[in-house]
């Protein structure tokens, strides 16, 4: 009971549930809640069964579209995306990883153009023999995807 | 993409790659017209490259048109902090084309982003050099009357060698076989093995320099540079392993031709030179040829 009493319940709006604790922040920043005037509640360090410690973001009266919430795969691939409507969940979603990841990922390499000019960064996903990696558009560089450093 | 840039091979289908070197053909016929006739093309080399830069500029010359453009990014006005957008733009109020050179790689690629006019890459770091891919691959053809069923060496660094890595690519079309000769420390990348098993491209991994070129149609050498070494005592080692003697030749096949893309130092003994077999100056005339060809195509013209 007292768990349920954490977090107030949401009207209307989103709900990101089972982000990693240690990328919480990350996913704040990825969707550009630091600038969302909406009401946002944050949790973190929650107990949960799957995952150990989790994350939990509520975003009130804004229904994330799937491309949008989709940014956040990379860094919380297990997170859920809840859509709420008159306090019921109208929508569950699960993310999938784009093809393309834009702005987000720093490129590794530091003789990229991407970290020497104000160019916008752009790595296309690929699928190396069932290892996800991600290769830089201009430089043509790819790194694992564990390896990846979120700016 | 808007226009017609030419930045990596992998931009170019197969039927692209034989129609720049049958284009290049005909102008090796005829390298000097007028087709280029008051055009204005620049070369903005943000690195110093003469051999790349002055390739590029005799080709558009004999054709006709016109060269603005800089050597050295010390007197250019990126040396102010103007960005590469900026000066892009800027030049492309002046210029139809642009060919560049650029020490960071993906600047091509961001360049051709942003520029209304077409973009040659003559080079973007260590990433892609294509009409140095392309004049390899007409030199190939060239010698050996055929791109399709040939087993290709590739020797000295092929960790760091961009050319050696778009050769692979750009071979790909051709089903080739490869001969791998590294020193441990300048292997093959993982990447390109992985690139070659997926499409099926047989090769072998080697890394002393024999003599041992029996079954090879093209030896394309590479230099290996100092700067890559942490221990200098194997570099010096390397080096003297890692040179090409005329006796190594004296089995091969006739048809066989030695490509380096230049400058060499000691990878290949001056007595190599004499040999029939030594193609590596007469790869670089055809340069001029493949450029003609290149710089056409991306101003629509043939």
């Amino acid at each position: 009971m007292e768990k349920k009493l954490k977090v107030a319940a949401l009207c209307n709006g989103t709900v990101i549930d089972h982000i990693p604790s240690d990328k919480l922040f990350k996913v704040v920043s990825i969707l550009h809640l630091d600038t969302c005037l909406n009401q946002i509640t944050l949790a973190n360090n929650l107990e949960s069964a799957k995952i150990g410690s989790k994350g939990l973001i509520k975003i009130a009266d804004r229904a994330f579209a799937e491309d949008e919430t989709n940014k956040i795969a990379l860094i919380a691939p297990n997170a859920k995306i809840n859509i709420i409507r008159d306090f019921l969940v109208v929508e569950k979603r699960e993310l999938t990883l784009p093809n393309e990841i834009r702005e987000i990922v720093q490129c590794a390499n530091p003789n990229c153009i991407t970290n020497h000019q104000p160019v916008t960064t752009r790595f296309w996903v690929l699928n190396n023999d069932g290892e996800i990696m991600l290769k830089c558009h201009y430089c043509e560089r790819e790194v694992k995807r564990d390896e990846v450093k979120i700016k | 993409m808007s226009n017609k840039s030419l930045v990596s091979i992998s931009d170019y289908s197969k039927e692209e790659i034989l129609s720049i070197l049958d284009s290049a053909a005909d102008f090796e016929a005829n390298p000097n017209r007028k087709t280029l006739d008051g055009k204005v093309i620049a070369t903005l080399f943000f690195e110093p490259s003469t051999r790349t830069r002055l390739s590029f500029e005799t080709a558009v010359i004999r054709l006709g048109g016109s060269i603005i453009g800089f050597s050295d990014a010390a007197t250019s006005s990126s040396s102010k902090g103007e960005t590469l957008n900026d000066t892009i733009h800027m030049v492309s109020c002046y210029a139809d084309a642009i060919v560049m050179r650029h020490p960071l790689e993906g600047a091509a690629r961001y360049a051709a982003e942003v520029s209304p006019v077409p973009i040659v890459n003559a080079g973007d770091g260590s990433n892609q050099h294509p009409s140095q891919t392309l004049l390899d691959l007409y030199s190939i053809l060239k010698t050996q009357g055929t791109l399709e069923n040939l087993t290709i060496c590739l020797v000295g660094d092929l960790k760091y060698g961009r050319t050696v890595h778009s050769l692979i690519m750009a071979m790909s079309h051709f089903h080739p076989t490869f001969k791998f000769i590294a020193p441990d420390e300048l292997k093959m990348p993982d990447e390109y093995k992985v690139f070659c098993r997926k499409n099926s491209i047989p090769f072998t991994e080697v890394s002393e320099l024999s003599d041992n070129f029996n079954d090879t149609d093209i030896l394309y050498m590479t230099r290996v540079q100092k700067e890559r070494f942490q221990d200098l005592m194997e570099y010096e080692r390397v080096k003297n392993v890692y040179t090409l003697k005329n006796a190594m030749l004296e089995n091969t096949k006739p048809n066989l031709r030695i490509l380096h893309p230049l400058p060499r130092v000691t990878e290949i003994d001056p007595d190599v030179d004499k040999n029939e077999k030594a193609y590596y100056f007469r790869q670089a005339q055809n340069g001029l040829y493949v450029r003609q060809a290149i710089v056409s195509k991306v101003l629509n013209l043939k």
